[in-house]
């Protein structure tokens, strides 16, 4: 019994693995909510830490903790890499917030990268994507693909994280179809397949042509492919799942931030930072336009290098919100304050809020 | 696709990996063991499933590996409990950490792969039928399988001697064991039967609900099919009326939500286990048969005196 419930421990538990050593690297550590082969959140940050490596390893050693929960566990974790000597870390959920910052106060001389979280300190930096930029372009693809002008967006939990994505679909979709109507289902999960597959079915039951998702299992998307109906893929290109029907997608793509923060660390310029970037900084990234006629495939491209440039702002005025109230007028746009805060539907949504 | 018969068979693909996995552990806890295993045999038959149909493209090869990595995890769990005499509550409990992490492991390569599905039968002209020749002969063959299964496990518990002497040891196994039936051997059986039915019920998430593989896909769907063993008050009829209902009921809270009632989705999620505990505690409301159709053995050791 004993051996046998050490071996369950000694496999559910994370292991740190460490790739090549040497003495004087500088050593780089991530922890990652998820396992790192979740094909969406956590693999697209190991993604990045591959990308420190084959750009810098000659100078740096990185590491990794995968399944760390949010929780007590988390500061141990992170307290375990900076006892190991790592001298930069990053935290990749936003649950790691309060352990970041407890274990930053510590060791005051190693420096913290904290995602999507907004507590900073001298020694904590933060960053996170404008993932909503990406959301509006295929709020645009969608409203020009349907046919039904019905759309089903599958959610996770109402955050101001997602509810702002929707926002931006539905902005996106209204610029070329003003009565573009969007069916939401909640399916108050992160990632259960099994549910997502069948939020989706019921969705193309009910007449939706389009789907989209903002949780993080591939499983939507597949049920499109199986059923021949268009999707979009989440946090990376899941073209595999839905070869014949998969538009584009939203990819998360941390490489560049994670290689010239590094590098900041390196010549010794790194300080404390808030970064917020988005398609023009690189960290959000569309997958190749697949399955669509030349033109919207121009279009979509156009209204990329529009928000590239900045002559585009998806929260840009008039907005008005869901109960008619004007949320921004023409020529203002939606301040970063308020999109992070955001708890409220724009107008033709038809869904309630949850609250 | 019509959009009631869409409905339907969303039912169907939701309620059978419940069922599936149900009816095995039904036939463990009739035996007199309690395993909580359930999650861990389901997510290792999930994985070999796939990572074997998905080699050598064969489903059917997938679901014959699916129901092995099942019976090979509830040999785990049988040797431990039934021949080391551990408790089988811990045992359980580390028996689905284990498949969870291992499963990880294992499946560590195929994460990202779209799989081979297991594609619905097809019967010339009764599958042609308008609306119900989909959903009644259009269906994949794990579907009739649990239904089977169903049929096959009330007859044999309650209408042979096999079921005769499996419920004997479950409810009074120093009894059978006086008797001369091998309390031990029965309860092995049960258990990789079990395991079987868990594994089989893993294959069909990564072959046929959704052909891929996940870490952690089961979502805690092993968890589900262990409550509905102990409201369906260990009746296999019941079992499936429950598993169909918690299907309906689950399925039908995402339909009311695309609708845009504004009901909480929250409450929409919790509904499931809310109105199957309530229907099954109101059609078990007999509470002699209820004392009747509970295992009176269940969860404790046997050891056979020497």
């Amino acid at each position: 019994m004993k051996k046998w419930l050490g071996f369950a421990a000694a496999v559910a538990m994370s292991f740190a693995v460490t790739s090549a050593s040497a003495a004087d690297k500088l050593k780089v550590g991530f922890i990652y909510v998820g396992p790192i082969g979740d094909h969406g959140w956590s693999y697209q940050h190991e993604q990045g830490r591959l990308a420190i490596d084959a750009a810098l390893g000659d100078q740096v050693e990185t590491s990794y903790i995968e399944k760390v929960d949010e929780g007590p566990d988390a500061e141990r974790a992170i307290e375990r890499l900076a006892r190991q000597g790592a001298n930069l870390i990053f935290t990749t959920s936003f649950g790691f917030m309060e352990p970041t910052l407890k274990v930053a106060k510590r060791f005051p001389d190693v420096k913290f990268e904290h995602a999507t979280g907004y507590k900073r300190a001298d020694n904590v930096s933060t960053y996170s994507s404008r993932f909503y930029e990406g959301r509006y372009i295929i709020g645009q693809i969608a409203a020009k693909m349907s046919k039904n002008g019905v759309a089903g967006y599958i959610g996770s939990f109402p955050i101001p994280e997602v509810v702002r994505g929707i926002n931006s679909f539905m902005l996106g979709a209204q610029s070329v179809n003003p009565d573009f109507k969007l069916k939401i289902v909640w399916v108050n999960s992160w990632f259960d397949p099994g549910k997502e597959a069948d939020a989706a079915k019921v969705l193309i039951g009910q007449g939706a042509d389009i789907i989209t998702q903002h949780t993080d299992s591939t499983a939507p998307l597949q049920i499109a492919g199986e059923q021949g109906v268009y999707g979009f893929g989440q946090a990376s290109d899941m073209v595999a799942f839905a070869p014949n029907t998969q538009l584009t997608a939203i990819v998360d793509d941390w490489s560049s931030y994670y290689v010239n923060r590094t590098k900041a660390v390196l010549d010794g310029t790194w300080e404390s930072t808030d970064t917020w970037g988005g398609i023009n900084d690189k960290m959000v990234g569309m997958a190749p336009f697949t399955n669509m006629p030349d033109d919207i495939k121009a279009a979509a491209g156009k209204t990329t290098a529009q928000i590239v440039t900045g002559k585009l702002h998806p929260f840009q005025g008039p907005i008005f919100k869901q109960d008619g109230t004007e949320a921004a007028k023409e020529g203002e746009t939606i301040s970063d304050g308020e999109l992070l805060g955001m708890n409220w539907y724009v107008k033709g949504i038809d869904d309630q809020l949850p609250q | 696709m019509d959009g009631t018969q869409a409905i339907i068979l969303t039912i169907i693909t939701a309620s059978t990996p419940l069922l599936l996995a149900a009816i095995g552990e039904l036939v463990v806890e009739r035996s007199g063991v309690l395993n909580l295993g359930v999650e861990g045999m389901m997510v290792m038959g999930a994985v070999c499933g796939f990572a074997t149909a998905y080699t050598t493209g064969s489903p059917t090869l997938g679901i014959f590996a699916g129901i092995m990595a099942g019976v090979g995890m509830a040999f785990i769990f049988a040797f431990m409990t039934q021949t080391l005499v551990s408790n089988q509550v811990a045992t359980g409990l580390a028996l689905t950490l284990l498949g969870l992490g291992l499963s990880g492991l294992i499946g560590e390569s195929f994460v990202g792969l779209p799989g081979v599905k297991l594609t619905p039968i097809s019967i010339p002209l009764l599958g042609d039928i308008p609306f119900i020749g989909r959903i009644l002969f259009g269906q994949d063959i794990l579907v009739y399988a649990s239904l089977a299964l169903v049929v096959a496990t009330t007859y044999v518990l309650f209408r042979t001697r096999i079921g005769l002497i499996i419920r004997a040891v479950g409810d009074n196994h120093h009894s059978a064991h006086s008797l001369g039936y091998n309390v031990i051997m029965v309860r092995y059986a049960c258990i990789l039967f079990g395991g079987a039915c868990a594994g089989l019920s893993g294959a069909y998430l990564s072959l046929a609900y959704t052909p891929q593989w996940i870490e952690n896909m089961t979502a805690g769907r092993g968890w589900i099919a262990l409550a509905l063993v102990v409201f369906a008050t260990w009746l296999p009829k019941r079992l499936a009326i429950g598993a169909y209902l918690f299907g309906t009921v689950w399925i039908m809270g995402l339909y009311v939500q695309a609708q845009g009632l504004g009901i909480p989705s929250q409450f929409l999620s919790s509904l499931p286990y809310l109105v199957t505990i309530i229907a099954l505690v109101i059609i078990s409301g007999n509470k002699t048969l209820t004392r009747v159709n509970t295992p009176a053995c269940i969860g404790q050791s046997f050891v056979p005196d020497r």
